[in-house]
């Protein structure tokens, strides 16, 4: 049977070098089933037989952060053969005190000291021996990211497993808690697996609620352990979690002052604090924030290097729609389907459907890197944190990270790395608040559409672009300030209690490899989505019934989509534009966001190939909407369902198909209401439409709206992490 | 009763107690912030809030609102 051994340590120790360099290439990269948090295993080097788990960063086995409840869950009903835990040695307090912990549960723990390199070059010296004896575990210095030490450490953790047994646990705790610890030993014995059982009677001496629901003890013994812990609390005249963890690191300073020998600080800034002192700088700050989102935003999304800007990724982009799947592609496979002669349909399945279908979703790809290797940069260099810390203020009272400016940004060009940007963000409702609302942002693929619209109805007003973006971010204000208060997103925003990581020049293998898989899992998971809906609806607007028989459809009027659309475009009678046309560019819009133009030309059998912003159909769709439908129908698709590519990579992010859902139809709901009161209360005004039922629905929307904004939070304070962690590691 | 929050920046001081309860108090326990911890208060993010705090050797930041609960002398 494969040993297994969990990796376990801070944010920011150097795990995610460790677990490159033992594991290499032999990785498999997931996430935690029904969670946003990613979940990483691999085999070790050379040994077939040892699978490394990598768990989340945590500071603590409490149990609020869900990366805590993830990591807990898995040490307890897993039961990993042992722990490799990583200590920053910079920082050595902190990380012994996830130690402590961890060797309570009874597996075997290897601790890793890391940065050693550091910690010498600061002078100072940690005596592994008695840093072992202290703690009761075996204790190796490495240096992950100058790979000094990772395959010893790896090796006594191997060791470890094969021996099976845990080290004499320490006495952490003074008399009185150790006694009261004792007696709930004893009176839990039998009714749980014996190696755990330190852990669950430290837990229950927490009163760590979720330990309490798991163990189901019955009244009596609930009482009797109660008794024992107010005894204690009332001897220290503290509550019984802070009484654990304040013994805990007392006891670390003690373990430190024996084994770690400081050397006295000459000077009192290191390098990274002067980086620091200009970087978060009260007045530099916010200027150097946005000259690096400038850059990140420019070199990724910004005017391509062909027209002259700094767009890598842009150039990389457009490289991929318009040559490799616009005509290299295309010509060969073309020319080679025409030699053999396939049938016509089956020619336009592979071309229209399949290829363009695939190369609409591997045109984000390149792009999406580029990003991904910024932004991978800026994290592991230590600026993310900061971002945070510069934002925080603005964006909490959204609901939102600091870090969702980020998303937003990237948003703005395209939606779908957009929504992979906010795998930055720490806590999981932040990041799903993130997700649900950074589509409401007009991309770069929406700009056609404000562009046709502005041009057919408003003379080229630039006003009709503005007011696009400024319905975006109010899309975003109005959806957060709502949001935080339902159910759904109950509590107050996570505590802000964040660590600001020291700097450090990047290290370029992690960086290189989060850039991969970001963008091989968009290839893999979303791909697959993308493509089968793309060719659904390839297939519903190319069929239909043509003189009296099922067939590809000459005139896209008669296909199955116009058909369907004619009998479901009531549905947008409120909105002011129930015409079936409209109903058919919305839905093609669904494939991508630009699609919403050509469709139109098409539906006005406009013969040749469009412009971007169709100038040539403008009197046609002059004619067909009023200025204040054509805005309505607008903002409705500028709301509304993001693209397929967008909705998979939502999908992917949320690994949930509930919250993805929710997250969908949320977004089309908010379109639908926004439409609809423009148009309704808009017409009102201008005397395009008269006073009918659609007005009442109208203003009780906005009655509603005033409401939920205003309404007190009734759930403020309840901060659970809803997540059953046997459940979700069972269903594996 | 001296706070945290009113601390000016540049100062040490050390925790006295700590008030509140559930996940915040006990994340800001768990980051080491416990009893008699000296804390310096390096700086303010440039909007006023949150603000960053050197503790057992390392950066930390905190909001303002959480670091009313923290009790200092």
């Amino acid at each position: 049977m494969a040993i297994k051994i969990a990796l376990a340590g801070n944010p920011n120790c150097g795990k995610t070098t460790l677990f490159n360099s033992l594991t290499g290439s032999n990785q498999y990269v997931g996430n935690w089933p029904g969670v946003t948090v990613e979940k990483k295993e691999g085999k070790l080097k050379g040994h077939d037989d040892v699978v490394i788990q990598d768990l989340p960063g945590i500071y603590s086995l409490s149990p609020y952060t869900l990366e805590e409840v993830v990591a807990r869950g898995y040490l307890v009903n897993e039961k990993p053969d042992a722990i490799l835990n990583i200590i920053d040695g910079t920082n050595i307090e902190r990380n012994l005190y996830l130690t402590t912990q961890l060797i309570e549960l009874g597996i075997p723990v290897v601790m890793a000291v890391n940065m050693i390199d550091l910690v010498r070059k600061n002078g100072d010296k940690i005596d592994l021996k008695k840093l072992s004896n202290e703690l009761g575990c075996e204790a190796v210095e490495i240096s992950a990211l100058k790979n000094e030490g990772s395959e010893k450490a790896a090796e006594l953790a191997v060791a470890a497993a094969k021996k099976g047994k845990a080290g004499e646990l320490p006495h952490v705790f003074t008399g009185s808690v150790e006694h009261a610890i004792a007696h709930i030993e004893e009176s839990i014995q039998g009714k749980v697996d014996g190696r755990f059982l330190r852990w669950y009677a430290v837990k229950l001496f927490e009163r760590d609620d979720k330990v309490q629901a798991e163990l189901n003890l019955n009244k009596e013994l609930l009482d009797h352990i109660d008794a024992h812990i107010t005894d204690c609390e009332k001897e220290m005249d503290d509550d019984a979690e802070s009484i654990i963890t304040n013994q805990r690191y007392a006891y670390i300073n003690g373990v430190v002052d024996k084994a770690v020998k400081k050397k006295p600080r000459t000077e009192n800034l290191t390098v990274s604090d002067k980086v620091d002192q200009f970087v978060t700088n009260r007045i530099l700050a916010l200027p150097i924030f946005a000259l690096i989102m400038w850059l990140m935003y420019a070199i990724a999304m910004g005017t391509s290097v062909a027209d002259g800007g700094i767009g890598i990724g842009t150039f990389a982009t457009d490289w991929t729609n318009d040559v490799l799947f616009g005509e290299i592609v295309p010509n060969a496979l073309g020319g080679l389907l025409e030699s053999i002669g396939v049938a016509g349909w089956l020619y336009g399945l592979i071309m229209d459907g399949i290829v363009a279908g695939v190369g609409a979703v591997l045109g984000f790809v390149p792009q999406m890197l580029v990003l991904f290797f910024l932004l991978s940069i800026l994290e592991d260099v230590g600026y993310m944190a900061r971002v945070a810390f510069i934002m925080d203020r603005i964006f909490r009272r959204f609901g939102l990270s600091g870090k969702s400016f980020i998303p937003i940004l990237v948003g703005t060009g395209c939606g779908v790395p957009g929504v992979m940007a906010s795998r930055t963000i720490e806590n999981e409702r932040d990041r799903r608040m993130t997700i649900m609302t950074t589509c409401f942002i007009p991309c770069g693929a929406k700009m056609p559409i404000i562009g046709l619209i502005a041009g057919a109805l408003f003379g080229g007003s630039s006003w009709v672009a503005t007011s696009a973006y400024f319905i975006g971010f109010a899309a975003i204000i109005i959806s957060g300030i709502i949001l935080k208060k339902t159910k759904l997103f109950a509590g107050d925003p996570a505590p802000f209690v964040m660590e600001l990581p020291a700097y450090h020049v990047p290290a370029w293998g992690n960086v290189l490899r989060a850039t991969w898989e970001r963008g091989w899992s968009f290839i893999k998971r979303a791909g697959t989505v993308i493509l089968a809906a793309t060719i659904i609806l390839w297939f519903l607007q190319g069929f239909g019934f043509e003189n009296g028989a099922f067939t590809m459809v000459e005139d896209q009027d008669n296909s199955i989509l116009a058909i369907v659309a004619s009998a479901i475009s009531w549905i947008f009678i409120p909105q002011g534009f129930g015409n079936w046309r409209a109903t058919v560019a919305s839905i093609s819009g669904l494939i991508a966001k630009e699609n919403v133009v050509g469709t139109f030309g098409v539906l006005y059998h406009y013969a040749d190939e469009l412009s971007d912003n169709g100038d040539e159909i403008w009197p046609e769709v002059a004619a067909s909407f009023t200025a204040l439908s054509a805005y309505s129908f607008m903002i409705f698709n500028l709301l509304c369902a993001p693209c397929f590519a967008a909705m998979g990579a939502i999908k992917r992010e949320m690994n949930n198909g509930k919250w993805t859902a929710i997250a969908i139809g949320y977004m089309c709901l908010f379109a639908y209401c926004a439409s609809l009161v423009v148009y309704q209360i808009g017409g009102l005004i201008t005397g395009e439409v008269s006073f009918n039922i659609f007005t009442i629905v109208a203003i009780a929307i906005i009655a509603f709206t005033i409401y939920l904004l205003f309404r007190p939070n009734k759930y403020e304070g309840v901060n659970e992490v809803s997540f059953d962690s046997k459940k979700a590691v069972a269903s594996k | 009763m001296k706070t945290l929050k009113d601390v000016q920046v540049g100062e040490t001081v050390t925790v006295a107690k700590l008030h509140g309860e559930g996940p915040v108090k006990r994340r800001i326990m768990d980051m080491g912030l416990t009893k008699g911890t000296k804390v310096y208060v390096r700086k303010v993010a440039p909007l006023g809030d949150p603000m960053e705090l050197t503790v057992r050797n390392y950066e930390l930041s905190v909001r303002k609102a959480d670091a009313e609960m923290i009790e200092v002398e």
